[in-house]
């Protein structure tokens, strides 16, 4: 088979890449690489937004994503890592549609962790389709314009004449014919066409971007058992490894011994894999490895290892304690982030002042999927194999872990079994890389258990956010203060920061949009103790449990409608310059084409208001709940009913959510991202928590620490969704969802009963 | 050791008899459909078919197994056109997929001994199950559509 490009997936090349559409790639540590920071590298150069501010900003060459083989079988390459949220259908559907592909045609090939080549890969953020819809298109129609000039040459005719249409190539005046594959070899000889040349579609002329008809791609491996996730990777010689990891974060081993576990049968090999100082970043924690023939007996091993830890600095860590040390915290003044009138002068004056502390534990992202990686180390090259969010980041992390060149080491994704963010951290990937060195070229699986997931996650912080208001004698808000607490992320990359970063803040604290005349936001200090990493939606939780509960009670004080009281909050609709916000982040995306758009945010209150039949009776113990929310460039609300019985049980008979992120690439996937959203805000909400005990996290497996399951989930999940226009910039989708459920729950459980919950989980707190 | 069948078919295991059914499957076969989540049988994602009844292979001792027929997700049906996958597929039930192999095995459980199973039926059948993408609704309305076409 002939191609426009021959590749393989272990051994990727540079091919015939046009240079001029390569970026340079960034510098920037764990930080900027996986937090989307916008990248100037020096402070003459101008910033650099979206996907260009990305490490390795964009390719858009075709050549690196489109082959065409004799059999005019089109084979598009996904470069971003699929989660669950759709992508390996959602991006190569935007290179088909502007190809004029037939989906019925076209295979999806997962590229490795390769960014020169193909771009910046790292899937978080939801950043996919919101970076990667226009260069998509780009590829797409330039691969279509060098087969109708193939076909052009092929005729003799002039290339205006000539059609790409649904895998034919059509001579308009001659009604001649030609298949993709016919013109391939010759279309891949041609030069890419520039830029500037290129002829998009129009939407009206969409084939697939916009209608939802393309079938997910992994849907029929998925539901015979045939999809390969990282756990399932399986190779001949393979090994199986877990590994005994430091019980608290920063320990040290004194020493182990691993005679018993020598003799368990099947096993092979105990191996330490050294730590690294706080802050450790994506390295391993410091831990014994068992080696063995089977996971089974490996686990065996690991139970018979006799481990002498140093339990470090955080070994009095306890969650109960340090809640106590938040809210002090909390109640006095810290870091100003962003001011605006006199709150101090404003609050004295104010008819009425309420305030209110509001809790979120540490939460995990548990994907059903643990942490899971293989890795070869043969003939001085490493290749890995697993479920990456970030590979790149995967591949330089082994580099520098193990010494070795970053272009001898592979790294391979395979589907995830869900992600959440704590696939974007690589340490147990160089676990594995560690461990195949100590392996003689066979390959070995590290395997986590759940009860590893849990004790040894990237964890979401927890927080205290306090929040004061003052209202005048009509009602209306005059003044509003909020001091947020919690330990930021940069604990991973810096040593001991106390307050957070601007990417935290920027999520719905310091951009909040509200139109109050007296604003003071501040951040309290607070330590990390843990790996405090990003947990979908990160920030945004809390920050939205807070603010959004806060409206709801604001209003009742003020003796108001809580959607009439979050609209008048909002203020009229207007385009807000986040930098007047005091917002330097704004999700990493250009001011000017990204304001805070008012409009939006009250359209799509309106929306899931009116489709939840706000304001109508319902009967005693039931109620709604309204909230709204701006994050990663998308405007969500939500309204949840519930009804709550006698003694405190809790249903959710029915939730509404409306999202506007703009234009809408696959609304199939965008309906099932915003429903898994509603399930994992509820989740977070009714049992979702980490605790900490002497340093060591509480909860073992799903029996403690509790996740949704259908018998507490909403019955209906409604979801509307506003269009876009497709020459506008779009939002994302995977995370913008959740941080609205909360709050939204929260006040419908206000309304069915008359309590205020302020602190997560709710658990029993409806029976006492 | 061990003689069973595995979708149809003669297996003869020999070794550690606690080793629980799923490593067997997994590391042993290399039959990766049936998924690893707990270890506990708390998410059912391990879930296959012993005897016709759903069992968690996590928890399910290869000595517990001598004698007994094990149907995986591979072998639910021989096309893969079993109504539930079906159905699975026509809803775009899967988001990341992983857990969605124990759902479809417990669902075909379900549906063998209640072939029109109420709201109510299917909650109590698949709660033991964990879908952290939250496919809940959709797992629901998949098992609605095969029963009414007949699973």
């Amino acid at each position: 088979m002939s191609a426009i490009l021959e590749r393989t997936s272990t051994e990727p090349r540079i091919g015939r890449l046009s240079r001029r559409h390569f970026l340079a790639a960034t510098a920037g540590g764990g930080f900027a690489l996986a937090l989307g920071w916008p990248s100037a590298s020096d402070a003459a150069d101008p910033p650099k937004y979206g996907a260009l501010g990305m490490a390795n900003g964009v390719v858009e060459n075709p050549l690196v994503f489109i082959a065409i083989g004799d059999d005019g079988l089109v084979s598009i390459t996904c470069h971003r890592a699929e989660m669950g949220q759709g992508v390996r259908t959602g991006v190569p559907l935007i290179v088909a549609d502007e190809l004029e592909a037939d989906w019925s045609r076209v295979r999806v090939v997962q590229a490795p962790g390769d960014e020169p080549r193909y771009g910046n890969q790292d899937t978080d953020g939801s950043r996919t389709t919101r970076h990667f819809f226009m260069p998509m298109r780009r590829c797409g129609a330039a691969a279509r314009q060098m087969l109708e000039a193939a076909a052009a040459a092929r005729w003799g005719v002039p290339v205006a004449e000539v059609t790409a249409k649904n895998h034919q190539l059509v001579h308009g005046p001659s009604g001649r014919t030609l298949g993709y594959g016919e013109v391939a070899r010759a279309a891949a000889a041609l030069p890419v066409p520039a830029t500037e040349t290129l002829r998009l579609k129009k939407p009206a002329d969409f084939r697939y971007i916009g209608k939802g008809n393309v079938p997910l791609v992994d849907g029929p491996d998925i539901v015979r058992g045939r999809a390969v996730y990282g756990m399932d990777v399986v190779m001949p010689d393979m090994l199986f490894a877990v590994v005994a990891r430091s019980p608290v974060f920063g320990g040290t081993l004194r020493g182990f011994d691993a005679a018993a576990a020598l003799k368990v049968p099947g096993v092979l090999k105990v191996v330490e894999i050294k730590g690294t100082a706080i802050p450790s970043a994506f390295e391993p924690l410091p831990g014994v490895a068992v080696i063995a023939s089977n996971t089974w007996a490996a686990m065996n091993g690991r139970k018979a290892l006799k481990l002498d830890w140093e339990g470090g600095p955080n070994a009095g860590y306890d969650s109960v304690a340090y809640r106590a040390t938040m809210e002090a915290a909390a109640a006095k003044p810290g870091k100003l982030i962003r001011t605006q009138g006199d709150v101090g002068a404003a609050m004295g004056s104010a008819a009425k002042t309420l305030k209110a502390d509001y809790y979120m534990p540490h939460l995990t992202q548990a994907p059903m999927e643990p942490p899971a990686a293989t890795a070869r180390f043969k003939d001085g090259r490493m290749e890995l194999w697993g479920p990456f969010q970030s590979p790149q980041a995967v591949r330089g992390g082994v580099a520098k872990r193990l010494g070795l060149e970053m272009d001898k080491v592979t790294v391979n994704v395979t589907l995830l079994g869900g992600g959440f963010g704590r696939k974007s951290k690589g340490d147990f990937a160089s676990e594995a890389a560690l461990l195949a060195r100590e392996s003689e070229g066979k390959p070995v699986k590290v395997v986590w258990t759940r009860d590893d997931d849990l004790h040894h996650s990237y964890y979401h912080t927890v927080s205290v956010e306090h929040l004061e208001a003052g209202i005048d004698a009509q009602g209306k808000p005059v003044a509003w203060l909020h001091r947020s607490v919690g330990p930021t992320l940069m604990a991973l990359f810096m040593p001991d920061p106390k307050t957070e970063s601007p990417i935290e803040l920027g999520m719905g604290l310091t951009n909040l949009p509200f139109a109050v005349p007296n604003l003071r936001i501040e951040n309290p200090e607070a330590a990390a103790h843990v790996r405090v990493g990003w947990y979908r939606a990160v920030s945004n939780l809390p920050h939205a449990f807070a603010i959004q509960s806060f409206v709801c009670e604001m209003a009742q004080a003020a003796g108001k409608d809580p959607k009439d009281y979050l609209l008048e909050l909002l203020g009229p609709p207007r385009r807000i310059d986040p930098r007047e916000l005091n917002d330097t982040w704004n999700h990493g995306e250009d001011p000017t084409l990204y304001p805070v758009d008012i409009g939006r945010l009250r359209r799509v209150t309106a929306t899931a208001a009116d489709a939840a039949g706000w304001g109508k009776t319902l009967g005693p113990g039931r109620g709604l709940g309204i909230a709204a929310h701006y994050s990663f460039t998308t405007y969500v609300a939500a309204v949840v009913e519930v009804a709550v019985g006698a003694k405190g049980e809790l249903t959710i008979p029915r939730v509404d959510i409306a999202v506007d992120c703009g234009a809408i690439v696959n609304p199939e996937r965008l309906r099932s991202q915003m429903e898994g959203a509603v399930m994992m805000g509820i989740g977070n909400t009714l049992g979702g928590e980490i605790s900490f005990k002497n340093g060591r996290a509480q909860q073992n497996n799903f029996d403690t620490f509790e996740v949704l399951r259908m018998n507490a989930a909403p019955k209906r999940i409604e979801v509307h969704m506003i269009p876009g226009d497709y020459d506008a910039p779009l939002g994302g989708a995977g995370e913008p969802g959740v941080p609205p459920v909360a709050p939204a729950l929260c006040n419908a459980i206000f309304a069915a009963t008359g309590k205020r919950i302020r602190s997560l989980p709710i658990k029993g707190q409806l029976s006492a | 050791m061990a003689s069973l069948t595995v979708n149809g078919t003669a297996r003869q295991y020999e070794g550690d008899p606690d080793m629980p059914l799923l490593w067997y499957l997994r590391d042993q076969l290399q039959m990766t459909g049936t998924k690893f989540g707990c270890g506990q049988a708390l998410c059912g994602a391990c879930t296959v078919h012993m005897d016709g009844a759903p069992v968690r292979a996590c928890v399910t001792p290869m000595v517990a197994v001598s004698g007994r027929s094990i149907v995986t997700i591979e072998g639910l049906d021989a096309n893969g056109r079993h109504p539930l996958q079906v159905a699975w597929v026509e809803l775009g039930v899967p988001q990341c997929g992983y857990c969605q192999s124990g759902q479809i095995m417990q669902a075909a459980a379900l549906l063998k001994n209640n072939a029109r199973p109420s709201e109510a039926d299917i909650e109590t059948a698949m709660s033991g199950h964990i879908c952290r993408c939250g496919t809940y609704t959709r797992i629901k309305a998949a098992i609605q559509q095969a029963a009414t076409k007949g699973a």
